[in-house]
């Protein structure tokens, strides 16, 4: 019989090695479950991990890597800080809607005027979107105590409607001839979120993703706050002897988390996705989540998640367009490697110890 | 009698039938919470109930069989979350996210294909003679028996956790599993039963979703009902009559905002589709409000290893 035991302190093996752990056994589930859907697996593993980056079309796909990479650690770093201080900002979806919706607001209010400054003041308040949306959360977690969890997840359908009433009213194309949809930002050179240097498809929110990882980085373990943050996870009533206080830094936290899913929105509308629409918003909210607990709620172990998650996405684009794979396979696929990456992980805490003969 | 084109009496009969899906699955999530584990899944074990319960209806031809079917579908992906966090001992908040995205995955990539498909009808219970008297036929008696089942296991859970050994031995788990395993309760095990209980609840909510109140197939069409659940057992305190008077009431605004948008009442269709949402805050807010723990089991979310 199996018996699990307690190591007396974890293991630094382990920490490392998990989510290589969890990306194999994920490999080969998904593997079966191509097959089992009538799949060559061998070729939908090598489309969806090999060919974006050293396949034949690998030249234009390296640079949608970190086009998807960038939202994805962007918002994951945040949500990671909050995780580590056992505060848990769900909506992250919510708040990069809004943030896409400020920041495009504030560029389409003063278009066509062209002047250097417009982009940086759309990237404020696309962060001062998201922020003003996980304060709701927040405020009503430290003021009434209520679950910041249920609330923020609430205020991304909120948000979902408010985006529906935006690309239809207020903020829609009066040049569109009726379609839904905003201005595209494609044709506003002074809002636009310009590739800086395409072949690695590094846009402003590219930029800003590895230089919030290397902040955060330096936030975490050099920095005060940092400590508060991990001492308030690790161990809440230790934190409150020491003088932390926690409302503080739930909305510190939150405040964090929601102002840079609220960048990373605006960098997607004004880039990528070029306009405020009914769905231009793909789930990276909830997929960070994936990302912020695959590179272990680490700011640099976050970016090699981003990397890896958005390979998932640009491999899994590859193989439904070339091999017919459903887009739905490749969210079980990202679901299955959370659960692997769980379940793997009980063996940084703890060991499996052969019982010998029957104990009580 | 109406009032602004609303009918009070055909009101109240919708709401009790588009609460189902919810007070069912804020059901089955009472007991789990009662056990000391916090299931953030039951969304994804909804949506799996959903599509579980509409392709063994269609395959069956019986709606019956569909609800079992959706049930035991729910079931099955709870037993992920349960193997996960008792064996593995792995974040219960985690593991209970990744089992809503795993779920909306797995939903959409089965249900391709049932698509524009009409399930079987479920039939109301009674006979016509009972439905058709005024006022009391249509709340009382004019229901499918989905809905007099989710009236009575309110009744059931709410028995078997106060007066029976059962139900204080999930109490026992859930308050302090310490105790309880000194006990000699095998706490682990006690939790993979509620959790896998809580699954088929959360399951046979979904396929209520699908088989009778849309009723058809589509992506995501558990639409949030999974997280409202969630928030009304806080709203409940962890009581069963009381997440039953919960979902009535987000049933009602929930059908009310739907007849306010028919009838034109001159607002927005968006600010009413986000009413459900924000009076869900609103509740939250006032039942936490100026209450430290506000009833909640006190090992609520806490794995438990034994040591010993």
């Amino acid at each position: 019989m199996l018996r699990l035991e307690k190591r007396p302190t974890p293991s630094r093996f382990w920490l490392y090695a998990t989510p290589p752990a969890a990306v194999i056994l994920t490999m080969i589930a998904g593997g079966t479950l191509f097959a089992a859907m009538g799949k060559a697996p061998l070729e939908v593993i090598r489309t969806i991990f090999w060919d974006p980056i050293f396949g034949e079309f690998a030249f234009y796909l390296r640079g949608q890597l970190l086009v998807k990479a960038g939202p994805l650690i962007l918002i994951a770093i945040g949500l990671a800080l909050g995780f580590r201080a056992g505060i848990w900002n769900i909506g992250a979806e919510g708040q990069y809607i809004m943030g896409a919706i400020f920041g495009a607001s504030v560029g389409l209010a003063v278009f066509p005027t062209e002047s250097r400054w417009i982009f940086s003041v759309m990237v404020v308040s696309g962060a001062f979107g998201g922020w003003v949306w996980a304060m709701i959360p927040a405020i009503l977690k430290t003021r009434f105590n209520t679950n910041e969890i249920l609330v923020s997840l609430m205020l991304v359908y909120v948000a979902e409607t408010i985006l529906a009433k935006a690309s239809t009213g207020f903020l829609k194309n009066p040049e569109g001839m009726g379609f839904p949809g905003s201005r595209n930002f494609s044709s506003y050179p002074a809002a636009r979120n310009d590739f800086i240097y395409e072949p690695l498809g590094l846009h402003w929110g590219g930029v800003a993703a590895l230089v919030t990882a290397v902040l955060a980085f330096i936030l975490l373990t050099r920095h005060q706050v940092g400590f508060q943050i991990r001492l308030a996870g690790q161990a809440p009533r230790a934190a409150r002897f020491h003088g932390i206080n926690p409302a503080r830094l739930v909305v510190l936290c939150m405040g964090i988390s929601g102002a840079l899913a609220g960048m990373a929105g605006l960098f997607e509308v004004t880039g990528p996705a070029g306009q405020i629409s009914i769905d231009f918003n793909t789930g990276y909210g909830f997929t960070a989540i994936i990302v912020a607990f695959l590179g272990r709620l680490n700011p640099l172990g976050i970016v090699l998640a981003g990397f890896l998650m958005a390979l998932t996405y640009v491999g899994g684009e590859m193989a439904s367009t070339n091999l017919g794979l459903p887009d739905a396979a490749i969210q079980v696929f990202q679901g299955m490697l959370l659960f692997f990456l769980l379940a793997v992980d009980v063996l940084t805490n703890y060991r499996f110890r052969l019982a010998v003969g029957a104990r009580a | 009698m109406d009032l602004g084109g609303i009918n009070p009496v055909v009101l109240i009969a919708t709401l009790m039938a588009s609460a189902v899906p919810i007070l069912l699955a804020a059901l089955g999530e009472t007991v789990v919470e009662r056990a000391g584990v916090l299931n953030l899944g039951v969304e994804g074990m909804m949506v799996i109930g959903a599509l579980g319960g509409f392709v063994v209806a269609v395959q069956t031809g019986s709606p019956v069989l569909g609800f079992i079917g959706g049930a035991v579908a729910g079931a099955a992906l709870s037993l992920i979350f349960a193997l996960l966090t008792q064996a593995f001992l792995a974040n219960q908040v985690a593991t209970g996210l990744a089992l809503t995205l795993f779920g909306l995955g797995v939903s959409s990539l089965g249900g391709q294909g049932y698509n524009g498909i009409k399930p079987p009808p479920t039939g109301q219970l009674l006979p016509d003679a009972l439905a058709d008297l005024p006022v009391v036929g249509p709340i009382v008696f004019g229901h499918d028996w989905v809905v007099y089942f989710s009236i009575a296991m309110t009744a059931v859970l709410w028995w078997v956790l106060k007066s029976t050994r059962i139900g204080l031995i999930i109490r026992a788990v859930g308050e302090s599993h310490e105790a309880a395993h000194a006990l000699g309760y095998k706490v682990n095990r006690i939790r993979l039963g509620c959790i896998a209980f809580g699954g088929a609840m959360a399951g046979m909510g979904g396929a209520y979703v699908s088989l009778a109140r849309v009723p058809q197939w589509v992506d995501g069409i558990t639409a949030g009902a999974g997280w409202i659940a969630l928030a009304i057992v806080v709203f409940a305190s962890w009581k069963p009559w009381r997440v039953l008077i919960g979902a009535y009431l987000f049933g009602g605004i929930t059908v009310l905002q739907l007849n306010l948008q028919v009838a034109g009442s001159g607002i927005p269709v968006e600010y009413l589709s986000m009413a459900p949402y924000l009076i869900t805050i609103l509740v939250l807010v006032i039942m936490s409000a100026g209450r430290k723990a506000n009833g909640a089991p006190a090992a609520l979310g806490q794995n438990f290893h034994a040591s010993r």
